[in-house]
C-alpha cells in the first residue's frame, strides 16, 4: 500500500524534480513527511509568494518547471501573486497546495480557501484532487501542461485526506493524454511561404523579438534569421537578451520606456515580424494604427494571441524555434540599403552622447549599470525588480550570453530577490545579480533569511532614493506634482540590516565608489548587498 | 450580432465555472447558456449564445479552446442550424378563462402541462421570437412565473460539431 503523500513525492521524483520551494502547514504535513525521506531539496522561504517567485526564477534559469508548495488557506492565497506573475510571463510552474479534508470542503473550516477557484484566471489549468488514485495522472498532466505549448502555471490542490489515503501501488504514466490539449508546434507551410514572400517584397522590414523566443530556447534561430535576412531587430522587455545589445542591427527595446530610435523604426516599418510577442500595451501603444500601415507577420504558439491586440495579416501558429529555423534557412538578404542606413542613423541620433551628472553625493544609476555590465561575466543572470530600477536595468545592462529576468507582464514589485535566489540555485556557477529599488527590496527583504539559511550567494544592488520613484515621477508629470504616498521614509539602514543577517554590505554615494564596491561584491563568494544612494530626481529614462 | 457556439467539454466538475468565468473576466456577453450530457457520457455539450462582433466571437472561440477541458468549439454558421428554447409559463386563470387560454395554446402549439382552479402552466418549445409572442398573448391574464432554459442548437443535415464522435458512435 502507498499513501497519496508518498505518491506526490514519487511523482516529483519521476519528473526529475530535485529542488522545490515552499512553506509548510498542517494541511500539507503528510506530503512534507515523505519529502523528508526524499533526495529532493526543499528551500524554506519566508513568505509563500516568494516560493512562487523563487520557483519562477528557477524555471526561467533552468528551463524546467519550477515547483512551489504551500499549505491551505492563507498559505495558498499568499501564492496567488506569484502564480499570477508566472502566468503573465508564461513561466512553467507547478504550485502544490494542501487543502482541508475533502469531507469538510465548502464549510469554511479553519484555513480553508477555494484556491482553485481563486486562481482560475491566473493558471493554465488547475486540479482539486478528489481521489488519491488520480494523483499520478494529475501530476503527469500538470507537468505536461505547464511545460508544453505556451508554458504557464498549473495548480494542484490536494485535500489532506487525499494525502493520507492509501492505494495498492504507484504507477507513473508514461505520457499524458489530454483529449482537449494538443498544442500545434509545426508552422503551417503555406503561411511560412506567404511570410517569405512578404519579406522579399518589404522595403522597411523589422523583427520584433518577444519573450516567446526566450521561452522556446530559440535564441540561435532568431539570430540566424536576423543575420541571414539582414533585417534589423527590436525587442520587447521580455525579449531582452536574445540579441546582444552591441549587435549592429539591434536597435533596442520598444515601448513606453523603450528606446526612441527603436520605437521610431518600428513605426516606420512596412513589415513587422512579431516573434513570440503578445503586443502588450506597454510595448506597443497603438497596435491597430501600426497594423493599418504595415504588414504584420505574427508568429506565436498560442493562437489566441494572434489578432488579440493587433490584426495579423500573416499569422503563423507554431513553435517559434521551428518556424524561425525554417525562415532562417529559406530567407535571402535583400533588405534595401536605404532602410539599414536609416535605422542606423536613428540609433546614432537618439543615443545621447553621455548621461549628465545629477548632483554630488549620488550614484547615477544608468551610467553605473552600464559600467557594471562591463564587469559582469558574459553569461551572468540579471534579475530586476519593478519600478525605475527595472527600466534602468533594461535599458543599460548589456546582456551578452546571459539572461535578463523580470516581471514584465504583471509588474510585481518584490519579484527580484526571490527570483534571483531561485535562478542562482538553478545555475550555481553563474553570476546572479539582483537589482531592486528601496521600495521593491522592502517587499521581499525577509528572504535575506532564506539566502543566509541556504548560503545562496546572490549579489544585490539596492537603488535607494527614499521614494517610490516611478510613481513619484508620474505624480510629478501627470498630477501637477501632488506627491502622495510616494515618500519612503522610515527605511532601516540597509547595510546594518544586512550585517544583522551576517551578509556583507556597503554604501556607495558616487559612481567611482559604486564601481569599486561592485568589483569587491563580484569577487566575493558570498551574498553581498550594495546600497547605492540615488538622487530622488533621477529620471527613469 | 448574436452568434451560437456549440462547445464540447470533458464532463467533470468545475468545467462550467471555468467557461462562465472566462466570459466574465474577458468581458464577453453571454445571452444564454445551456449544458447537458452529449452522445458520449464522458462529454458535455454547452450551447452558448454570444452577443458581439466578429472580433469578439473569434476571441471567444480562441480563449475557450485554451481551456484544457474544452475539446472542441464550433461557431455555428447562421441559417445552417436549428435552435430551440424551452419555456414554462404559469398564468393566472379562473374557470371562465380556461377555454380562451386553451385556444391560445392550440394556436401557438404550446402544451398545457399543469392546471389548478386558479392557474394554468404552459410548456413551450420554439425560438425567442415565438416565445415573446406567446408571452405577450398571455400577459393580459396575469403571468405569475416564467422559467426559460438556454437555447439549444444543432446543425442542419448530417454535419456535427465533432466529426470523430459521430463516426465512432
Amino acid at each position: 500500500m502507498i499513501s497519496g503523500a508518498e505518491i506526490m513525492v514519487k511523482c516529483l521524483e519521476s519528473e526529475g524534480v530535485d529542488l522545490v520551494f515552499g512553506y509548510p502547514g498542517a494541511a500539507i504535513c503528510p506530503f512534507y513527511d515523505y519529502l523528508s525521506r526524499s533526495s529532493i531539496r526543499h528551500i524554506l522561504v519566508r513568505e509563500e509568494q516568494n516560493a512562487a517567485h523563487a520557483a519562477s526564477g528557477y524555471a526561467r534559469a533552468s528551463g524546467k518547471p519550477g515547483v512551489c508548495i504551500a499549505t491551505s488557506g492563507p498559505g495558498a492565497t499568499n501564492l496567488i501573486t506569484g502564480i499570477a506573475t508566472a502566468y503573465m510571463d508564461s513561466i512553467p510552474l507547478i504550485a502544490i497546495t494542501g487543502q482541508v479534508s475533502s469531507e469538510l470542503l465548502g464549510r469554511d473550516v479553519f484555513q480553508e480557501a477555494d484556491i482553485t477557484g481563486a486562481c482560475e484566471p491566473f493558471t493554465k489549468h488547475s486540479y482539486l484532487v478528489k481521489n488519491t488514485a488520480d494523483l499520478p495522472r494529475i501530476f503527469k498532466e500538470a507537468f505536461h501542461i505547464a511545460s508544453t505549448g505556451r508554458p504557464g502555471p498549473v495548480l494542484i490542490d490536494v485535500p489532506v485526506d487525499m494525502q493520507t489515503a492509501e492505494i495498492q501501488e504507484f504507477v507513473y504514466p508514461q505520457k499524458a493524454n489530454i483529449i482537449g490539449y494538443k498544442p500545434r508546434t509545426q508552422g503551417h507551410a503555406m503561411q511560412i511561404k506567404k511570410a517569405l514572400i512578404a519579406i522579399t517584397e518589404a522595403q522597411r522590414p523589422i523583427i520584433c523579438c518577444g519573450g516567446g523566443v526566450v521561452l522556446a530556447g530559440a535564441r540561435n534561430e532568431l539570430i540566424a534569421f536576423a543575420q541571414n535576412s539582414g533585417i534589423p531587430v527590436v525587442s520587447t522587455m521580455m525579449g531582452i537578451g536574445v540579441i546582444p545589445m552591441d549587435s549592429r542591427l539591434y536597435l533596442g527595446m520598444i515601448g513606453m520606456h523603450g528606446h526612441a530610435n527603436a520605437n521610431r523604426a518600428m513605426k516606420e516599418a512596412d513589415l513587422v515580424i512579431l516573434c513570440g510577442a503578445r503586443v502588450g500595451d506597454r510595448a506597443v501603444s497603438a497596435p491597430q494604427q501600426m497594423a493599418k500601415k504595415a504588414t504584420i507577420i505574427h508568429i506565436d504558439i498560442d493562437p489566441a494571441e494572434i489578432g488579440k491586440n493587433m490584426t495579423a495579416h500573416i499569422p503563423i501558429v507554431g513553435d517559434i524555434r521551428l518556424v524561425l529555423r525554417e525562415l532562417a534557412e529559406k530567407v535571402t538578404n535583400i533588405v534595401p540599403e536605404e532602410w539599414i542606413t536609416c535605422v542606423l542613423r536613428y540609433k546614432e541620433e537618439y543615443t545621447p552622447a553621455g548621461i549628465p551628472e545629477n548632483g554630488t553625493g549620488f550614484v547615477e544609476p544608468r551610467s553605473f549599470i552600464r559600467a557594471l555590465s562591463q564587469k559582469m561575466e558574459d553569461n551572468a543572470i540579471l534579475v530586476s525588480d519593478v519600478g525605475q530600477n527595472q527600466i534602468w536595468a533594461a535599458r543599460n545592462f548589456n546582456v551578452k550570453e546571459g539572461r535578463f529576468l523580470t516581471s514584465g507582464g504583471l509588474g510585481t514589485m518584490g519579484y527580484a530577490l526571490p527570483a534571483a535566489l531561485g535562478a542562482k540555485l538553478a545555475k550555481p556557477k553563474r553570476q546572479v545579480l539582483c537589482i531592486c529599488g528601496d521600495g521593491s527590496f522592502q517587499m521581499a527583504m525577509c528572504e535575506l533569511g532564506t539566502l543566509c539559511q541556504n548560503q545562496i550567494p546572490v549579489k544585490i544592488i539596492v537603488m535607494q532614493n527614499d521614494r517610490l520613484g516611478m510613481v513619484w515621477e508620474i505624480q510629478t508629470k501627470k498630477y501637477k506634482g501632488h506627491h502622495i504616498a510616494t515618500q519612503l521614509s522610515g527605511s532601516p539602514d540597509f547595510v546594518r540590516l544586512a550585517q544583522a543577517y551576517g551578509i556583507e554590505a556597503a554604501y556607495a554615494d558616487c559612481n567611482d565608489e559604486a564601481e569599486r564596491l561592485a568589483a569587491k561584491m563580484l569577487a566575493s563568494e558570498h551574498a553581498f548587498i550594495l546600497v547605492c544612494r540615488v538622487n530622488p530626481d533621477a529620471p527613469t529614462i | 450580432m448574436k452568434h451560437t457556439l456549440s462547445v464540447l467539454v470533458e464532463n467533470q466538475p468545475g468545467v462550467l465555472s471555468k467557461v462562465s468565468g472566462l466570459f466574465a473576466r474577458r468581458g464577453f456577453n453571454i445571452d444564454s447558456l445551456a449544458v447537458g450530457i452529449a452522445e458520449d457520457p464522458t462529454i458535455s455539450r454547452i450551447t452558448i449564445v454570444v452577443d458581439g462582433d466578429d472580433y469578439i466571437v473569434e476571441q471567444v472561440e480562441k480563449q475557450l479552446n485554451k481551456l484544457i477541458p474544452v475539446i472542441k468549439v464550433k461557431v455555428l454558421e447562421p441559417n445552417r442550424f436549428i435552435s430551440y428554447e424551452l419555456s414554462l409559463i404559469k398564468v393566472g386563470c379562473n374557470t371562465k378563462q380556461r377555454a380562451e387560454l386553451m385556444k391560445i395554446a392550440e394556436l401557438m402549439h404550446a402544451h398545457i402541462v399543469d392546471v389548478s382552479t386558479t392557474s394554468l402552466t404552459f410548456q413551450f418549445t420554439d425560438n425567442d421570437e415565438r416565445t415573446q409572442t406567446l408571452i405577450s398573448l398571455l400577459k393580459p391574464y396575469g403571468i405569475k412565473e416564467i422559467v426559460r432554459a438556454g437555447t439549444l442548437a444543432i446543425e442542419k443535415g448530417p454535419s456535427t460539431a465533432r466529426k470523430q464522435t459521430s463516426e465512432s458512435m
